[in-house]
């Protein structure tokens, strides 16, 4: 009975359980150590990291006020939460109001049209995360459409790499603020309909997006498939594979690290440029967010846009392991230490 | 005139290099009959390889060419199967795939799915390899990858087998057990093998004639001594086998004596 019920306290308490012997004296030190470098030091360096941002913020004067610390900053973004759950409210007594309004219109007259209009409150910053990530998302997986089949020519073939090359290199380095207003002339004149089915503002950074996060997966597609091992090409010319049986038997597996390696640095480069693009597109989203904030000027601006930014560095970063655990579950090799 | 089976004429082979082009082999002529298992030795970069890979078809040769069975030879092709020295095998897939590779690309539409699948563990167990016919190549030992390539290569029902070094990264006891191994399917199967080999005792053991090369560059064929020994083979009885020693012995001379390396002959 006592050793069921141990059991279901180990259970329970499994990640405590180095905690927990230390405490009772029976931790041999050896034990302690992957502990502390797995858990105590980003620990320690995050509450660093806190510690200097609250001493010297105060210290900084701007014409909105003092910069604010972590304290402050922990705050708004509880304002920001609140202001979320208001306007909700908001939208579900719109929907509330206009559906009862219907209803008695069609209560005096059946035939009587009746109209259902979308709410327009203005977008929280929540919802601005979404567009963010839809648009961000989409500018990604168009991106790498186009730059995993094209890597994967330019590797096998050594004369089109050359071709392509010093395109790559070219446009590689480019900033996305100057693709943005080529774009947007691209956009207005080219995408004219009545009905659009996406925001032009949208089309504008996802296409910036899009441009900016084609190299890095491009040009590792392409390194990835030129070092094949020789063997491997040998295996594939003595069985006579067909291309596309040698391109997915052969080319894509061998690829995959180098692939992912570019995909990762891509969404991470797509990231930074859609808050760039976001602010001067004036595409709704964390960078319109930012900018809006900068506009406006209040006192409460500055902590609104710190909690932005630590927003913004978090979903980068679980882009990222999403990135990761994508890699790993395509990876042939489980074993892989993939980082 | 009765043709022979494969048949290599006036084969020469020239590299471009920064410095001119090197002659790697100068007017290889061989002639193998159909069942015969003819080893290739001599001391590393001899050329043996270049040969080697000039009958599979990945290089071309610079001069003279290869007809096997009335046909010229001037692509790679499943008709001549390769067994490559580090087995060559496809990390990504199970030993089962890599063999379903092969046989999908050599019997695709002229075997019904069910006779592939008996085809493929039909050759995984000519090898031995039917209790981990389901790992992939990083969960098997260096001899039982190299296993799983004899049985890629042997699937393809091959006109011609050719093995590049196929026991060279093995350890000796590892080499021996697939020695064994294969001298028990060229029993059964009796394939055309051209097999490169820097081991004399393995020369000696498995082969029908055992083709001595000359030291590079401009490599040729030296001598060949045909093998006489009556077949099935066993190891133990011919370690005290006077003919067997007198082989392996003419082969050591050839090596150590008429083609010593150009370096220790300086020394």
């Amino acid at each position: 009975m006592t050793a069921i019920a141990m059991n279901s306290i180990k259970f329970m308490l499994g990640w405590s359980m180095p905690f927990l012997k230390f405490f009772k004296g029976d931790i041999p030190k050896i034990n302690l150590k992957p502990l502390l470098i797995s858990m105590g030091v980003p620990i320690v360096g995050i509450l660093t990291f806190l510690m200097f941002w609250s001493a010297l913020a105060p210290k900084v004067e701007t014409s909105l006020g003092a910069i604010p610390g972590p304290l402050q900053v922990w705050e708004k973004f509880g304002t920001l939460v609140d202001e979320h759950q208001a306007e909700r409210e908001k939208e579900r007594a719109f929907h509330e109001r206009q559906e009862i309004r219907n209803e008695k219109k069609l209560a005096k007259n059946p035939d009587a049209e009746v109209k259902t209009r979308p709410y327009t409150g203005k977008p929280t910053f929540f919802d601005q995360i979404w567009t963010s990530l839809y648009t961000v998302l989409t500018g990604f997986v168009l991106a790498s459409l186009i730059a995993i089949p094209v890597g994967i020519i330019s590797g096998l073939n050594k004369t089109i790499y050359a071709g392509i090359n010093p395109i790559i290199q070219i446009f590689k380095p480019v900033s996305p603020l100057a693709w943005l207003p080529i774009v947007t002339m691209v956009v207005s004149a080219m995408y004219v309909s009545d009905d659009p089915m996406f925001d032009k503002s949208f089309i504008n950074s996802m296409i910036t997006v899009m441009l900016c996060c084609l190299w890095p997966t491009l040009i590792n597609t392409a390194v990835g498939v030129a070092s094949i091992s020789q063997d491997l090409k040998n295996v594939s010319k003595v069985l006579r594979l067909n291309f596309f049986t040698h391109v997915f038997k052969i080319v894509v597996p061998s690829s995959i690290p180098m692939m992912f390696t570019g995909l990762r640095l891509s969404l991470g480069i797509a990231w930074m440029v859609l808050i760039a693009a976001e602010m001067l597109a004036q595409n709704p989203g964390l960078g319109k967010f930012v900018w809006d904030e900068f506009q406006n000027g209040s006192s409460n601006s500055l902590g609104r846009i710190m909690v932005a930014v630590i927003v913004i560095g978090l979903i980068g970063f679980m882009l990222d392991r999403m990135m990761l655990s994508l890699q790993k579950w395509v990876s042939w090799d489980k074993n892989a230490d993939i980082r | 005139m009765t043709q022979e089976y494969l048949e290599l004429t006036q084969v020469s082979m020239e590299f471009p290099t920064p410095t001119g082009p090197f002659k790697a082999l100068d007017k290889v002529n061989l002639k193998i009959k159909e069942g015969e298992f003819v080893s290739l030795i001599g001391h590393s970069g001899c050329g043996k390889s270049t040969v080697l890979n000039i009958v599979a078809g990945l290089y071309e040769a610079t001069e003279g060419g290869i007809i096997l069975k009335g046909r010229e030879v001037n692509e790679p092709g499943p008709e001549r199967a390769v067994v490559f020295q580090n087995h060559s095998l496809l990390p990504w897939l199970t030993a089962y795939q890599n063999v379903e590779l092969a046989v999908k690309q050599v019997f695709g539409g002229k075997k019904s799915k069910q006779e592939m699948k008996q085809w493929i563990e039909h050759n995984l167990q000519l090898v031995h390899m039917s209790h981990a016919m389901h790992k992939r190549p990083d969960e098997l030992s260096g001899g039982m990858k190299q296993r799983v390539g004899i049985a890629r290569a042997l699937a393809m029902e091959p006109e011609v087998l050719l093995m590049d070094e196929p026991f060279g990264a093995l350890d000796a006891l590892t080499r021996a057990h697939l020695q064994d191994s294969l001298m028990e399917i060229q029993n059964d199967l009796n394939n055309t093998v051209i097999m490169i080999t820097h081991d004399v005792d393995e020369a000696v053991l498995l082969s029908d004639r055992i083709v001595m090369m000359t030291n590079g560059p401009a490599a040729t064929i030296g001598e060949i001594l045909d093998v006489t020994l009556a077949r099935p083979r066993k190891r133990l009885e011919l370690a005290d086998d006077p003919q067997y020693n007198h082989y392996r012995a003419e082969v050591l001379k050839f090596l150590y004596e008429r083609q010593r390396k150009p370096e220790e002959k300086a020394a």
